[in-house]
């Protein structure tokens, strides 16, 4: 039941400068033949006849003009898979199929919805990061199964399974280490979703000292690098953070 | 946040796993979901038909009306569904709103029954989107311009009192219908732009030659004639021209006005002649400015409405003629320097310089063609007929938007003047509407009471005029008859109205009846009230005051006991209860008004003629038993 995913070779946009073919709505294609039949047109003689050479290159090409249309797995192999109930998958997949009609969500979607949610702020750059900590096969679109593999483990996953997720996020060339800049550009991003207009206003020096009392925390070994045992040792450790995974039990 | 996105708010908090670890204070704690009930699918039966949709879904606009407890005024209980009575299609693009966030207008849709549901929906109509925006402003402009249209005719129609005598003249100025001297005036200005034009065409017309051998325009031979023409004419502009500016509300403006600077400069030159005669230096340029008097003939836009509507069509498409100008100018630099240089070899060429070839170039552009100008060798004959094939595209680009504004101008007005001309029979039946609920009143209040009547005097065979109202009708119509018992007057139609005044005034007597005594116990107001004939009721006019006092004057004796100073009280003035048609239920036989002596009471009231047949066999069997009570006094 795999959906059939087709490619989209047109872009939205069919602009008039000459990239594309009136008369037969095609893609342009820079060779002898469309010339030829552009010439043609003009001879008021040589109308009709013209044409059939080109038309089946036409009929092919329609077939691709249609948009991606991707579907989930049925309801129960999600359910399997996931630890949601079946109304929950129902109620995720309404919403999810409202914003997203095609059924998958690209990185310019995924960013311009979570804009929504913050308006002050710049979240273009956590989204991206977001954005590939679900996209776990790294195919540049998130399906449905995807988005409901990454809720399930934050919000019903055990505490465990969730900081796995977050130390996910976090290593952003997915190398199982945590580098100073990458956290650096984790801590960027997340403090360009306040804006400018904060109390008290934000220095530019803010995120680089938040970094490095992060790694105080975290870097047990003092080498630079935040591996996953580290993290999740010294997140068990703290009241707060262990506190606050706790929220996402009720979120839905 | 848009509605849509309101899904993703779960995935938006889930997101926030990642700031967790960086935290290093305590989060706030999240707020409980107290009543987490299951979403629910409601149905919305809106005329019948049902609309189904889940509760979140509507109450992603908590201020509009369905996303609000307001629709649970609509529930019905029975059905256990939202019933609204209200246009089931409109409801389909509200509804639609609240899935996707956004508001359509569909076009088949008449705009104010639009904003009438989107009023009831609480929803502003600023949130169209788009798509539909325009379509929505540019109808809604248009019903705006229909309502101050209307509201400017009706402003126009009614009579103020209060305007001064300049304002009066403005308008007749401006609106030659207003009365027959505006008329007059314009016909006459008309006439004399008129005349004036002609005379200075004839003027130039060669007529019979003079003696010394030359042939003389007819300005010159009839020299007198035309001044006293000219001067006539220009004697009947002035005055106009200090009339209107006298009249103006803003002199100002009114000078800076288009028409009024064509009326300067139509008579300008006549002055400027006075004033320079037999002055042999200026007398070349007093001859040129004889050309301005040309300008009359603009003067008759006044006159005419399609003139003004085509001078407002080239101001508004100034863009359109800019542009042709502009390319007519390019393209016949360019091909005039063609030209030059292709003629150039050939000899005895017309072509001399470029600009010598625009002449040419122009003539053939436009498909003139004189043939003064006529290229000789072979380069210049390819180019001149690419020239003139050019010249029919360059011209005919620009003129069908110009074709079009005037279309779309002219259309306007005669839609202004058409909705005008059909203003007056939708007032007609606007009125007629309004009279027909009042004669209804009045028709059953009729009946009513002869069936009253009918009853207590135990007559069956008149059952027949029970006429069967409406339960709305009979609520309605008691309304009425409580405002009458309040204010102690009644209701009549115009005509009966009319006919009293007449009546009264005719016969110069006040005969009239006070029924405004009906604080009195004994007296009969209540029944008088109660007449099957109709009763005059004056609303609003001078007329009762005059006769009032001319009713005191002539003083009407009231008879058992009634006061003299209940006649002020009463609109009983045209009360012309001649025929006093007096019930049987009236206990008390006493009469306070003076009364007309007419012999046969249902032949000479007004009522009495236009009494239907029904009523007055009821009248006539009312009168003996009663008639004893009755005296009927002169008032003279």
């Amino acid at each position: 039941m795999r959906g059939q995913a087709r490619k989209e070779s047109l872009s939205d946009s069919r602009d008039l400068d000459g990239s594309y073919d009136q008369l037969t709505g095609n893609p342009p294609r820079p060779t002898k033949k469309a010339l030829k039949q552009r010439f043609l047109k003009l001879l008021p003689c040589c109308g009709p006849q013209a044409l059939p050479s080109v038309s089946e290159n036409s009929v092919e090409d329609e077939f691709e003009l249609s948009t991606v249309c991707h579907r989930p797995e049925g309801l129960e192999q999600l359910q399997e898979q996931t630890k949601f109930t079946r109304k929950e998958l129902q109620v995720l997949y309404r919403g999810f199929k409202n914003e997203c009609p095609s059924g998958i969500v690209n990185e310019e979607n995924f960013k311009q919805i979570y804009s929504q949610f913050f308006p002050q702020g710049d979240s273009s750059t956590y989204a991206t990061f977001l954005f590939n900590a679900f996209d776990t096969n790294h195919d540049g679109s998130v399906s449905f199964e995807d988005f409901v593999a990454g809720l399930s483990v934050i919000l019903r996953g055990t505490i465990d399974d969730r900081l796995n997720w977050a130390f996910n996020l976090y290593d952003l060339n997915k190398d199982g280490f945590i580098t100073k800049e990458e956290m650096l550009d984790i801590m960027k991003s997340i403090y360009d979703m306040m804006g400018k207009y904060t109390y008290p206003a934000l220095r530019e020096e803010a995120p680089r000292e938040h970094v490095e009392s992060f790694f105080q925390k975290m870097d047990r070994n003092k080498d630079g690098v935040v591996t996953i045992e580290e993290f999740i040792e010294s997140c068990q450790k703290d009241e707060n953070i262990m506190r606050s995974m706790q929220l996402f039990d009720n979120v839905i | 946040m848009a509605a849509g996105v309101a899904a993703w708010l779960p995935f938006a908090r889930a997101a926030a796993i990642g700031w967790m670890p960086v935290a290093n204070c305590p989060m706030p704690l999240a707020p409980a979901d107290k009543n987490k009930r299951q979403d629910e699918l409601i149905i919305l039966n809106v005329s019948g038909r049902r609309f189904q949709t889940w509760r979140t879904t509507l109450e992603r606009y908590p201020d509009t009306l369905l996303g609000s407890t307001e629709k649970e005024f609509f529930f019905n209980e029975d059905t256990k569904e939202y019933f609204f009575d209200r246009d089931p299609e409109v409801f389909r693009c509200v509804l639609n709103f609240y899935r996707t966030g956004k508001l359509h207008y569909p076009r088949y849709e008449c705009i104010s029954a639009y904003d009438d549901e989107l009023a009831f929906y609480g929803i502003l109509p600023e949130i169209i989107g788009d798509c539909c925006y325009e379509e929505y402003k540019d109808r809604k402009r248009e019903n705006a311009e229909r309502l101050m249209d209307d509201n400017d005719s009706e402003n126009n129609q009614e009579s103020l009192p209060s305007l001064s005598f300049r304002q009066t003249m403005w308008r007749a100025f401006e609106n030659p219908h207003t009365s027959t001297l505006a008329l007059v005036f314009y016909y006459v200005t008309g006439f004399f732009i008129a005349v004036s034009v002609i005379t200075n065409v004839v003027e130039t017309v060669p007529c019979g030659t003079v003696p010394g051998n030359k042939e003389l325009p007819c300005g010159e031979r009839y020299a007198v004639a035309f001044f006293c023409l000219d001067t006539a004419c220009v004697m009947i502009f002035t005055v106009e021209y200090l009339l209107r500016l006298f009249a103006a509300p803003s002199r100002y403006r009114f000078i800076r006005s288009v028409m009024s600077i064509i009326d300067v400069v139509a008579i300008m030159p006549y002055y400027i002649g006075l004033v320079m005669t037999n002055n042999e230096d200026v007398s070349g340029a007093f001859v040129t400015l004889r050309v301005f008097r040309v300008f009359r003939i603009f003067k008759f836009s006044r006159h005419s409405q399609g003139l003004r509507i085509l001078g407002y069509t080239l101001k508004s498409c100034a863009s359109e003629l800019g542009f042709l100008l502009f390319s007519l100018t390019m393209a016949i630099i360019i091909f005039a320097t063609v030209m030059f240089y292709a003629e150039k070899g050939s000899s005895a060429s017309k072509f001399t310089s470029i600009p010598a070839s625009f002449w040419y170039t122009i003539v053939t552009m436009t498909t003139l063609g004189y043939g003064d100008m006529v290229p000789k060798t072979i380069a210049g004959k390819i180019f001149g007929s690419i020239c003139s094939l050019s010249g029919v595209l360059v011209i005919a680009l620009p003129v069908p938007v110009i074709v079009s504004n005037f279309s779309r101008i002219y259309h306007q007005n005669q839609r202004a003047d058409k909705r005008r001309a059909q203003k007056k029979a939708r007032l007609a039946r606007i009125r007629v509407a309004k009279t027909g609920s009042s004669n209804a009143y009045l028709h059953s209040k009729r009946n009513g009471l002869l069936n009253e009547a009918l009853e207590l005097t135990g007559s069956p065979e008149d059952e027949h005029l029970t006429k069967t109202t409406s339960l709305i009708e009979s609520q309605h119509h008691h309304l009425l008859h409580c405002l009458e018992k309040t204010t102690n007057h009644e209701f009549i139609d115009e005509q009966m109205f009319e006919q009293n005044c007449m009546e009264s005034s005719m016969q110069n007597y006040p005969s009239t009846r006070s029924p405004s005594l009906s604080s009195h116990p004994g007296l009969t107001t209540s029944c008088c009230s109660r007449r099957s004939k109709k009763t005059t009721h004056l609303p609003n006019s001078n007329l009762p005051a005059t006769r009032l006092r001319s009713m005191q004057e002539l003083s009407t004796i009231h008879i058992q006991g009634s006061e003299q100073p209940s006649l002020t009280t009463s609109r009983s003035s045209l009360n012309l209860k001649a025929d006093d048609v007096l019930r049987p239920n009236c206990k008390g036989s006493q009469i306070t008004t003076a009364i007309i002596s007419i012999p046969t009471p249902p032949a000479l009231t007004p009522e009495g003629e236009s009494r239907p047949p029904p009523s007055s066999p009821g009248s006539t069997t009312n009168i003996p038993p009663i008639g004893s009570n009755i005296v009927k006094v002169s008032a003279l």
